[in-house]
């Protein structure tokens, strides 16, 4: 670890602790965006760590964090909250195993294609057994978690996501994806396993978003499908790791900050123009900045530095 | 130092590309420490081969074995562990990495293994054998062709393979830059290094190789020292047939 690397770590150290005393405003509204924000900040960073190196665009966000919310409602009143939290973490990390080892050899395209697919087709199986089996089309989640509390947790996952991304960096697994993105042809000729690398890094990300899920789900006190397994989660959560830059860990983070705040005005001014801030966000990422606002930044910093020496 | 263990060796292989018949019941050895030159005209199957044994493509018929242990059939990650490395014939550098990490890749997952310090300190030794020491942390993009010719054998050779396979790497060099990177492979026969040499260069082919094989049409025609085979009637015909076509 150089001084760089030390340096990174404490002030991402310090402005966690910083975000952890976000409850002390008192403010509800500032505390609800929190959330908001903290959840997306996992969701796009953990997105990142695969589809960055690889730039496989996964929309499958929304199936896992759908089966980690389905998970704690399914169990809640049978077990504890934090088994039920493992459950899913291993249920998303399983999913995703499965859906890589099937889909992983599939050129981009048909990757995107069949993520985006996958969502709805759990969506529709969660809804065929409920209307068969269930009492209910829903299921209630009544506990005594609070907002706060599921802020807390949200931040402690961020800050598990920063630390496993930070490590999978430096690792070999992390070098292996970046040659896996730049030529596949040559990552297998240099002995890397490209499909396991592809599948492992793929389950990480899924475990992430459905142990997100389930740390969400105390917030809906009730759950049905339509809310669980969203498309517009999976475009949200691309769109903004994009907007910040997906090839740095904390790219995700510069892009979720600005789009959820902007989010939040629209959808209480405007809120039939959500969908129309997505397609903005997307035209501004693809004409202006493909590498995400950091990336912009470090091209400016580097032509600064250049024109000062 | 037995001069004659076989390190690869190639049986009754073919390639077939729907009706067409790439590589046609090629069979042909290997030994160690030997500078094997294949050659053939344009289109003979020359790249076909190299990718049948680099695992690139699966074969259609036939074994390919490295160290009296089969190889073909093994995908191509495998096969780079077992000690296959391989360039090229139309440059693959990793661009978004710097020089120095491209030699790393090299060697982080491949025949022999290195990482960390011991990586770093491998991957300095081999750009310095190759010549690009001086531009270890540039990015890929700022190098001059000759340059990412020489990155790309630096990334085949840092895995320390049993055998390496040159796909026309010297084609596209000026004759300076030719008579540099002919040096380059003296250099790595010199160090005992079991090559397999695609080239269309006479004066490389004549320089370096202990044997060569022709092909022609996909199929083995001529087989022998590099004098022999330049001389041999059927190999001058495939060649001027081709060109005159
Ligand atoms: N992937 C492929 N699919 C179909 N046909 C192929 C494929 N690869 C090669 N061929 C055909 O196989 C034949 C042999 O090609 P190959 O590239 O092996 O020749 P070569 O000896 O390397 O030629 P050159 O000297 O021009 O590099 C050619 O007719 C080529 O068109
Ligand atoms: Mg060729």
């Amino acid at each position: 670890m150089n001084g760089n690397e030390l340096r990174n770590i404490l002030l991402a150290a310090a402005g966690l602790g910083l975000a952890a005393l976000l409850p002390l405003t008192g403010s509800g509204y500032l505390l609800s965006l929190g959330v908001t924000v903290a959840m997306y900040t996992v969701l796009a960073t953990s997105w990142a760590l695969f589809s960055g190196p690889t730039h496989y665009i996964s929309l499958a966000t929304g199936a896992f964090y759908g089966l980690g919310t389905y998970v704690v409602a399914v169990g809640i009143d049978t077990l504890p909250y934090p088994v039920l939290l493992l459950i899913a973490f291993v249920a998303g990390g399983v999913a995703a195993g499965l859906v890589g080892l099937a889909t992983l050899r599939l050129s981009g395209v048909y990757f995107v294609i069949f993520t985006l697919g996958l969502a709805e087709m759990i969506r529709q199986l969660v809804t065929w057994v409920q209307n068969n089996w269930g009492s209910h089309r829903g299921l209630y989640v009544l506990t005594d978690i609070t907002e706060e509390i599921i802020y807390w947790e949200l931040l402690a996952a961020a800050a598990l996501v920063y630390l496993v991304g930070w490590w999978i960096n430096r690792s070999r697994l992390g070098f292996a994806l970046r040659i896996i993105g730049n030529d596949e042809v040559v990552a297998a000729h240099c002995g890397i396993n490209t499909a396991r690398s592809k599948v492992l890094l793929f389950m990480v990300s899924g475990s992430v978003a459905a142990l997100v899920g389930g740390l969400l789900a105390p917030r809906w006190t009730y759950i049905e499908p339509a809310i669980a397994f969203s498309a517009m989660l999976s475009f949200q959560v691309v769109i903004m790791a994009l907007l910040g830059g997906a090839s740095r860990l904390w790219g995700p983070l510069v892009g979720v900050i600005p789009f959820t705040l902007l989010w939040e005005v629209i959808s209480g001014h405007f809120p039939n123009q959500t969908t129309l801030l997505l397609g903005v966000a997307f035209l501004l990422i693809v004409y202006v900045i493909p590498n995400g606002i950091l990336g912009r930044l470090e091209q400016l910093y580097r032509a600064a530095r250049e024109g000062a020496g | 130092m037995a001069r004659d263990r076989t390190v690869l060796s190639v049986r009754g292989v073919s390639k077939r590309f729907g009706g067409l018949v790439a590589v046609s019941d090629m069979s042909f050895d290997v030994k160690e420490h030997q500078v094997m030159g294949l050659i053939g005209p344009n289109g003979s199957g020359k790249t076909t081969m190299m990718n049948l044994i680099s695992g690139a493509l699966r074969l259609s018929s036939g074994q390919i074995s490295l160290q009296g242990s089969r190889i073909s059939g093994l995908p191509a990650q495998e096969i780079n562990r077992r000690g296959v490395a391989r360039t090229f014939q139309l440059v693959r550098v990793l661009p978004t990495l710097s020089v120095f990490d491209n030699v790393i890749a090299g060697c982080a997952f491949g025949h022999r293994r290195r990482w960390g310090r011991d990586a770093e300190d491998h991957a300095h030794d081999i750009l310095e054998r190759v010549g690009l020491e001086a531009v270890a942390l540039a990015p890929v993009s700022s190098l001059t062709y000759i340059d990412q010719k020489r990155l790309e054998l630096a990334r085949a050779l840092a895995s320390d393979p049993e055998i390496l396979l040159l796909d026309e790497w010297l084609a596209g060099l000026n004759p300076t830059e030719l008579q540099t990177g002919i040096e380059l492979i003296k250099d790595l026969r010199a160090d005992g290094r079991t090559i397999i040499l695609v080239e269309h260069v006479m004066d490389a082919i004549r320089s370096l190789c202990d044997a060569c094989v022709v092909m022609n049409s996909g199929a083995k025609i001529a087989e022998g020292s590099p004098g022999e085979v330049l001389a041999d009637a059927e190999v001058i015909r495939a060649y001027l047939g081709d060109d005159d076509a």
